[in-house]
């Protein structure tokens, strides 16, 4: 076989977002959750890619050039957000974060 | 060619991504996440979209992951706790995630016949070039609003991180 189905490549895709949701909601610690959201990014962006090629079209990659965009700012932002909680709280377990609770 | 360039570097993906999740150690993550992200440059590649591949390296493994690292550094997180699963969790877990896996991938070989074969260098869309192209003309408005967003996100990350004044 000369070439590689383009199924394959949305099936790693499909398996890669389950890995990050399964991190995002079995994880404890606010920075490997975060990661997983980054991960989850990134197989978004194999499915544009993949989608690209499929109809032969730039605009795939323009869109998976703009979420690196929006998360290069997000993990600015995300990283800040987390120093403020580690300094107000001393902790990264996203479980003892809960005054928005009660 | 192809095909075994796809199946070592989608393997490498699967397995960092793997370790991500069930490592406890948050820096163990980040260097799995840096070998997700730099096996999805090779395949990037392999789809022709070469600038994509480019800003992989360059914006996610270089500059995301060290500011992620250097954030773990910075608050010495160490290993999170072991937390007791329930019975039905440990038993159900695995199997539940791999007929749900297999379950995605039938209704994804169902919904796109594999008609359309991924071969490395059919498709030259993806230079820098023709990114660019498309960037500063069809794409103007969405890439100027970036900046914007990029320049909140500074205000915004120097707001949350700075020393509360007196």
């Amino acid at each position: 076989m000369n070439g590689v189905p383009l199924t394959w490549y949305l099936i790693l895709s499909a398996v890669l977002f389950s890995l990050g949701v399964a991190g995002f909601l079995f994880r404890k610690n606010i920075i490997t959750v975060f990661m997983s959201i980054e991960l989850m990014l990134n197989a978004v962006n194999l499915t544009f890619v993949a989608f690209s090629y499929q109809l032969k079209q730039v605009n795939g990659h323009l869109f998976a050039f703009f979420v690196m965009v929006v998360a290069a700012a997000e993990a600015a932002v995300g990283l800040a957000i987390i120093l403020t909680v580690y300094k107000n709280r001393s902790t990264l377990n996203i479980d003892e974060v809960n005054s928005m609770k009660n | 060619m192809d095909v075994i360039l796809f199946l070592i570097f989608a393997i490498i993906a699967v397995v960092c991504g793997i370790n991500v999740v069930v490592q406890t150690h948050p820096i163990s993550s980040a260097l799995s996440l840096i070998g997700v992200m730099g096996s999805l440059a090779v395949l990037y590649l392999l789809l022709g979209a070469e600038f994509i591949a480019m800003a992989q390296v360059i914006v996610y493994a270089g500059a995301i992951m060290v500011l992620f690292i250097f954030v773990i550094m910075l608050l010495n997180a160490g290993a999170e706790a072991k937390r007791g699963r329930s019975l039905v969790a440990q038993l159900l877990g695995m199997p539940l995630l791999v007929a749900f896996l297999a379950l995605v991938s039938y209704f994804i070989q169902r919904l796109y016949p594999a008609t359309t074969l991924v071969q490395f260098g059919a498709f030259k869309g993806g230079t820098a070039q023709n990114v660019g192209r498309a960037l500063f003309t069809q794409y103007l408005l969405p890439f100027e609003v970036t900046s914007v967003l990029i320049l909140i996100a500074i205000l915004g990350a120097i707001v949350l991180a700075r020393k509360e004044l007196e």
